[in-house]
């Protein structure tokens, strides 16, 4: 057993989870593959969105996976933080604006 | 960024048998990855036989004006390995003769052959269908006496085949150096300037793309899409089409690979990547590669690893295409680099 919760070469693994339940495991891997192909967005715009997103469920593999991803698409470092960024941006923005509710509350309670 | 060859720096690597002993150590003893000859028997694939010959590849020597860290034939200005004028005419008896449609002459830096230009005027000659010369681009202004490089190859009709790692002057330069971004742009803006990639001019220019670290190109299309575009926007530059070509794990891309501790999961990722169907045309079942002093090779890559083909004419003093075409290709873990995603060649992705 690992000693760890995360092991970087679990990545290459996942495909395994389908062993175990193979309907609902190879449902997922096809829907998966048909969510990135290029459509109404560019497969770069797809891998930019998924990268904030993995950041924002703070998986690490997907981290590792969607770096990856944006290298082999010829996206830039640049392009990336500011991915990183809209994520965070959207993540501090659903925690600010529960400050509405907060002052709700506040005014509704005080004289 | 490297400033010298590995073997001007006397590393291991730069041995062939040291390379092939990696390549055939690691997970692929234990049985954690396949084996490149088993996973095309998966196929009937294996042995891997040519089908019709049809590229020539003429490597005129390792001297490079550049030292790129990802090279594969580990060139560099300290290289020696010049082909000679009595080589070069044993390669234009062949060129006469060969069934083969296209000649590709690379290097190192094909130009700083001192009989360079006499051989492209020669082989020209032979009415080959399709005449390449792979230029690194920054030769074009390395010394006045390339300037006129874009008008010679003008003046032959030679099809220009060159490296561009990225439309952004970082990535360019970490991986060939500093500088090169910007004498790249100068001189695809030169060989425009004469004709060269222009829409629908017949002067073809085409760029090589190769990832600038441990990862797999993305899909072709995207890239020269998003090439083109920026090229244009940002500097005026008009090109045909772009070859995304993946590094395969020799030389200096190898013991990138190995310092970086990332060529564990650069294999798995060539495994993982294998496509069935890239197999199929692989470009070594098409091109023989020569070498500076005349040997044969199944490609650039075995000719790197020194694996000379396994046929009775092993020269090209002795080339006979008959015999030559019925062979086993010589094959190792680095092929996986050519069978991997939408498959990889010197003309791009091969499905």
């Amino acid at each position: 057993m690992a000693n760890s919760y995360y092991e970087s070469a679990d990545l290459r693994k996942f495909g395994k989870i389908t062993e175990w339940s193979e309907e609902l495991g190879n449902k997922f891997f096809d829907y998966y593959g048909k969510v990135f192909e290029e459509g109404a967005l560019t497969a770069r715009e797809k891998s930019l969105i998924a990268l904030a997103v993995a950041h924002v469920v703070k998986c690490p593999y997907c981290i590792d996976a969607y770096t990856q991803d944006g290298l082999q698409k010829g996206i830039t470092k640049e392009e990336m933080m500011e991915s990183v960024h809209v994520g965070a941006a959207i993540e501090s923005g659903a925690t600010l604006v529960h400050g509405v509710q907060m002052m709700n509350k506040y005014n509704k309670l005080s004289m | 960024m490297a400033i010298k060859s590995l073997h001007a720096r006397h590393k291991d690597l730069a041995q062939t048998n040291r390379q092939l002993e990696i390549l055939n150590g690691g997970p692929f003893t234990d049985g954690e990855l396949p084996r490149f000859e088993d996973k095309i028997a998966e196929t009937g694939h294996f042995p891997l036989r040519p089908g019709k010959l049809e590229i020539l590849q003429i490597n005129v020597g390792y001297m490079c004006n550049q030292v790129c860290e990802h090279c594969h034939v580990d060139a560099g200005p300290d290289r020696k390995e010049i082909m000679t004028r009595e080589t070069m005419e044993q390669c234009l008896e062949v060129i006469r003769h060969t069934g083969a449609h296209t000649l590709d002459l690379t290097g190192g830096a094909p130009e700083m052959n001192p009989d360079f230009r006499w051989f492209v005027d020669e082989a020209s000659k032979a009415g080959i269908e399709d005449f390449i010369v792979r230029s690194n681009l920054t030769i074009i202004r390395a010394n006045k006496k390339y300037y006129d490089l874009p008008e010679f190859f003008k003046s032959h009709n030679v099809h220009i085949i060159s490296s561009m790692p990225h439309y952004t002057r970082g990535k360019t330069d970490k991986q060939r150096g500093e500088g090169v971004f910007d004498k790249s742009i100068k001189a695809l803006q030169e060989l425009n300037a004469v004709g060269y990639g222009l829409p629908d001019g017949k002067l073809r220019l085409d760029l090589v793309y190769n990832p600038s670290g441990a990862f797999l190109p993305g899909d072709q299309a995207a890239l020269e899409r998003d090439f083109k575009i920026a090229l244009k926007e940002d500097f005026g530059i008009y090109f045909h089409n772009l070859f995304a070509i993946t590094n395969l794990p020799i030389a200096r891309f190898l013991d990138y690979l190995i310092a970086s501790e990332n060529y564990e999961d650069y294999m798995f990722a060539l495994v993982e990547a294998y496509n069935p169907v890239a197999v199929e045309n692989v470009m070594c079942t098409n091109t023989i590669s020569v070498s500076w002093d005349g040997w044969l090779y199944d490609c650039d890559f075995n000719q790197m690893l020194g694996l000379k083909v396994a046929s009775k004419i092993k020269h090209i003093k002795d080339y006979n295409e008959d015999v030559l075409n019925d062979r086993e290709i010589l094959i190792s873990q680095h092929c996986y680099g050519c069978t991997a995603g939408a498959g990889s060649s010197c003309q791009g992705k091969t499905t």
